[in-house]
């Protein structure tokens, strides 16, 4: 069953096409992995996806419905989170202020019950707190959990901000090069957690990465992008064999 | 002989110090919070204060209503005009140098202040307050009501804004959008409806301060040229930091008021930009800033 549909989903900088045009299916509870040289449009159609970048052309439709033109602050309360390549995170709150935020997009309480702390909101921090603990125990933060996030190194950052996407409660979660600047070890801790996010959570995963063994170790399908064209689309042996995929690495 | 007296009027100093400080430092808080949020230095905060009293100047004096009506619907009118001013004007530049945001907000407070003098012409006025006749003495030291109550509806000002960021969900969703706007998107917050929230906040806060300082010194359009003080109180105190710029508000109140009877003339109006320079070599992130290298 599909998740996510692109079609002909196309993004122009001024005369430069980032993306040019592509279609594909994700489909539900499947690891999908998007690769391709630098400047490819990979980080790009994530950007479409979770509504930072308009779309010149073409169509979203996620779990049904049509979020094309859907306002940013919108997809995530609509079951969609992401990750950042660089790690965007609050870097002046502590971890557990970070997940907390997380669960900002389903709070319903308004601003008067909050000040005065009424039952109704007390139910509903008792909640949200359980949640967040949940992923902490899950992701293995908890020697974190009281630590502002700018102190903390960059390996930890990574996992914490995979964590604050998984708080917003999603479907489908997009991870943009969850593994650069990790090391071996926490690279292997990495494509652990990514299968965990599918398995236990029921979450489907669409990453963006470069490390090859891991695309392999984890991803159902594959899809290759350069220049903003679709070159490929299929197992991650299948893609890498591609003679079309190879001639984008290697050039030629 | 003199023990007393001095004595009194030292004591007399300090509250009315208190009091001038703790507007400066109401106004400071409006840079900040609009600095914070979308990282725009809004020199249009003195003007603002300026508006927000002449507008309860037309319900309360004008229209002849309760104070208190008067001043809650000034409020309402300040933080609608100061939401639309970020939705209509301040949003469209965002993303361009630092500088045309500078110069816009400049421009923007010359326009209110010609349009104030033309609205209420450019003479001075004086808004009535409930505390005015009101006069405490203690021990041979005669406070004013109006003063104290300018630091008791500071405190309580205070003591809301920090209620409100800490505790509810667009106080929280506010900080979030100062931090990381992109990351506050993915997680649901409305950026762009929660900075102008911001504006509308501060436009508020600026009307209360506008409203505490037009008994205690009149008003007329040029009255936003306190802005320039707020401002140094807001760098003393670390541009960025909210407790931050009240103490900065406060200390220049304190040294102007402090300076005018104890040094030689002239140094009322300069001591507090010499404080401010002094503080700028020795803390050059202000009294409470955080370090605020940017890594690169």
């Amino acid at each position: 069953m599909t998740i996510l549909r692109a079609q002909d989903l196309a993004i122009n900088f001024g005369g430069i096409k980032a993306v040019d045009g592509i279609t594909f299916d994700v489909n539900k509870g499947e690891i999908f992995t998007i690769i391709g040289p630098n400047g490819a449009g990979k980080t790009t159609i994530f950007n479409l996806i979770s509504r930072i970048y308009q779309a010149t052309s073409g169509k979203l439709v996620f779990d049904g419905d049509d979020i094309t033109h859907m306002p940013p602050h919108r997809i995530a309360g609509r079951g969609i989170a992401r990750t950042f390549q660089n790690v965007e995170l609050f870097e002046h709150a502590t971890l557990l202020q970070n997940l907390l935020l997380g669960q900002h997009a389903h709070r319903k309480t308004r601003p008067w019950e909050e000040v005065l702390f009424l039952p109704r909101v007390r139910v509903a921090e008792r909640e949200i707190r359980r949640r967040v603990e949940e992923i902490i125990d899950f992701l293995d933060l908890q020697h974190y959990r009281d630590v502002v996030v700018q102190h903390l190194p960059y390996g930890v950052r990574k996992v914490i901000e995979v964590a604050r996407a998984l708080c917003t409660q999603p479907k489908l979660i997009l991870l943009d090069e969850p593994s650069s600047g990790l090391n071996v070890e926490e690279t292997e801790d990495l494509s652990f957690w990514i299968r965990d996010i599918r398995d236990d959570l029921g979450i489907t995963v669409v990453m963006v990465e470069h490390d090859l063994a891991l695309v392999n170790d984890v991803s159902d399908r594959v899809m290759a992008v350069n220049y903003g064209r679709l070159i490929a689309t299929g197992t991650p042996a299948d893609v890498q064999n591609h003679p079309d995929v190879i001639k984008a690495y290697l050039g030629g | 002989m003199h023990g007393g007296r001095s004595m009194a009027e030292f004591l007399q100093l300090l509250v009315n110090g208190l009091a001038v400080g703790c507007i400066y430092g109401l106004v400071a808080l409006g840079f900040v919070l609009i600095y914070k949020a979308g990282e725009v230095v809004n020199f249009a905060q003195g003007e603002m204060m300026m508006l927000g009293a002449f507008v309860a100047f037309t319900f309360i004096v004008q229209f002849g209503l309760n104070y208190w009506i008067g001043l809650a619907l000034a409020v309402v009118v300040m933080a609608a005009f100061g939401g639309l001013l970020d939705i209509v004007v301040v949003r469209r530049i965002i993303g361009q140098p630092q500088f045309s945001t500078v110069m816009l907000t400049i421009g923007l407070g010359v326009m209110m202040r010609s349009g104030a003098s033309m609205v209420w012409g450019p003479e001075t006025r004086g808004l009535p307050s409930p505390f005015d006749k009101t006069v405490l003495q203690i021990d041979g030291v005669v406070l004013s009501a109006v003063y104290l109550a300018i630091l008791v509806t500071t405190a309580l000002l205070c003591v809301f804004l920090l209620g409100f960021f800490r505790f509810t969900r667009v106080g929280l969703a506010m900080q979030a959008a100062s931090q990381n706007q992109l990351a506050a998107y993915c997680m649901g917050i409305p950026v762009k409806r929660v900075l102008s929230s911001v504006w509308a906040l501060s436009a508020g806060v600026a009307t209360i301060a506008g409203v505490m300082l037009a008994p205690i010194s009149l008003i007329d359009p040029n009255t936003g040229a306190i802005g320039l003080k707020a401002f140094a109180a807001a760098v003393i105190g670390g541009f960025g930091s909210i407790p931050g710029a009240v103490v900065g508000g406060i200390l220049i109140g304190l040294i102007e008021l402090f300076s005018g009877v104890y040094l030689p003339e002239g140094f009322k109006d300069t001591a507090a930009y010499i404080v401010l320079l002094a503080v700028l070599v020795v803390r050059p992130q202000g009294l409470f800033g955080a370090v605020g290298r940017k890594k690169v």
